[in-house]
């Protein structure tokens, strides 16, 4: 099973997670720019993590054998902080950057005007730096929120296919498809979906513009939760060309469309920075 | 030829600010591969062209170099002795000194450097190439700036590794032995 996580925070994981991925069958990934849990105080702590989403982090999963491309955006949340809104000013220095196969996560969190500013500009940068654009749905008032994105991103003018709206439940899928984007599902322990809720999804909505992602972060969370639903769906009676579309073909041709996608995977290179990952004495 | 190059170097021309957008997907136009430049990529010397077409290139090349990855700021110091920067670019030489990654270090002691660089800051990004197992031959200047403290430098670290069983580098005995005749 080849499987291609859309949707995981891997600067929050550690190297035994990157270890256990590529044996579970994960062989790409997408990291989208997302809160970090501490807030950040100013523009330096963003840039700073950017440059980690298209420097370090690609390094360190090249080490396990996977492919790392990022999205960049300023989150929902913290485009409500005044100190950290003139990130956006910074954005198309990274809109331009080789891994970068999105603008995201975008969206709302608690639907203010802050947000709503952010949001929109946000999907204009999507059009001029001719990138897809990930949507993040709120996890309060979801439903509102995500029919408020929806219109948002109808606004905006950019193809509706070249956008993913996230974290969907079974509340929200069905107007996320009609309005022609792509359907996103964070599979979690406990909360936003789990993998028996995905494949009653998948059997009513079908295999087509679904995202299936772990979501993985600094919270309870589980990296292989793409693989559990991969055997899930197989479990259920889903063929491994359904599954393969799923959690490979699918997310290849949402992301493709950056036309910066690189799966090939160029030599591995030993060291970032002068820094290897492999600590000890080096020989 | 190629067409995008063309275009960008237009855009640059008109207007330096377009660097910010254009310097980083250079390689995904142009190819990464090596150039008719020894030890320059095909992308190294776009992008140091599209310096040299941009009037007023020395007040982006600052940030250029802060928000680029490796192969831009690469670029960025390969560019310092194309452009007339003054001393603005000492900080940048400096950044990639303090580094550990050869290709930096290496772009770092070029031209711009063996220019601008003091006696102390220029012996010592040297030993740092020497270090780093850099070859000395892609250190700009050295003929002319090697003097009697850097080759005390040198013979002490050669002493160094001597001492602890470990090989000297091969291109830094000539000089060495030079000297001593």
């Amino acid at each position: 099973m080849r499987i291609f996580d859309p949707h995981i925070h891997m600067s929050s994981r550690t190297t035994d997670d990157y270890a256990a991925m590529h044996a579970a069958g994960v062989r790409a990934l997408v990291e989208p720019a997302f809160w970090l849990g501490q807030p950040r105080m100013n523009v330096g702590s963003f840039t700073d993590y950017f440059d980690a989403l298209v420097g370090w982090e690609p390094f360190r999963a090249s080490q396990f054998g996977i492919a790392h491309h990022c999205t960049i955006a300023l989150n929902p949340k913290e485009a409500n902080d005044p100190r950290c809104a003139p990130v956006l000013d910074l954005l198309p220095r990274y809109l331009e950057k080789d891994g970068v196969v999105a603008v995201g996560e975008i969206g709302y969190d608690s639907m203010t005007a802050e947000e709503d500013k952010a949001f929109a500009a946000q999907l204009a940068l999507a059009i001029d730096h001719e990138l897809p654009a990930m949507v993040h749905t709120p996890h309060r008032d979801k439903a509102a929120g995500t029919e408020r994105s929806i219109a948002v991103v109808r606004e905006s003018g950019i193809a509706p296919e070249r956008v993913v709206l996230d974290h969907l439940n079974e509340v929200t899928v069905a107007m996320v498809k009609e309005s022609g984007s792509w359907m996103g599902f964070s599979i979690y322990p406990d909360t936003k979906m789990d993998e028996e809720r995905m494949v009653a999804i998948l059997r009513e909505y079908g295999t087509e513009k679904v995202l299936v992602n772990s979501a993985a972060d600094w919270g309870k969370s589980d990296p292989l939760k793409t693989r559990k639903t991969g055997d899930a769906m197989l479990a259920a009676g889903f063929t491994e060309d359904d599954v393969d579309r799923v959690l490979w073909r699918n997310p290849v041709e949402f992301y493709g469309q950056s036309g910066r996608l690189d799966l090939e995977g160029e030599a591995t290179e030993a060291e970032f920075a002068g820094n290897s990952i492999l600590r000890g004495a080096r020989k | 030829m190629n067409a995008w190059l063309d275009e960008a170097l237009t855009k640059v021309a008109a207007d330096a600010t377009a660097l910010r957008t254009l310097f980083p997907g250079v390689g995904r136009r142009v190819g990464r591969g090596p150039s008719d430049t020894p030890g320059w990529t095909v992308d190294d010397v776009a992008r140091v062209r599209l310096l040299k077409a941009a009037p007023g290139a020395a007040a982006e090349m600052p940030d250029l170099y802060r928000y680029g990855d490796a192969a831009e700021k690469r670029a960025v110091l390969r560019g310092l002795s194309v452009v007339d920067i003054g001393d603005a670019g000492l900080d940048l030489v400096a950044d990639a000194l303090r580094t550990n990654d050869t290709r930096l270090v290496t772009a770092a002691m070029g031209e711009y450097a063996a220019e601008h660089l003091d006696d102390s800051a220029y012996r010592h990004g040297v030993l740092k190439c020497v270090f780093m197992g850099i070859p000395l031959a892609e250190v700009a200047g050295l003929g002319r700036r090697i003097d009697e403290e850097l080759l005390r430098m040198m013979r002490s670290f050669a002493a160094e590794r001597t001492a602890a069983g470990r090989a000297v580098p091969a291109d830094l005995l000539p000089l060495l032995n030079e000297q001593d005749a």
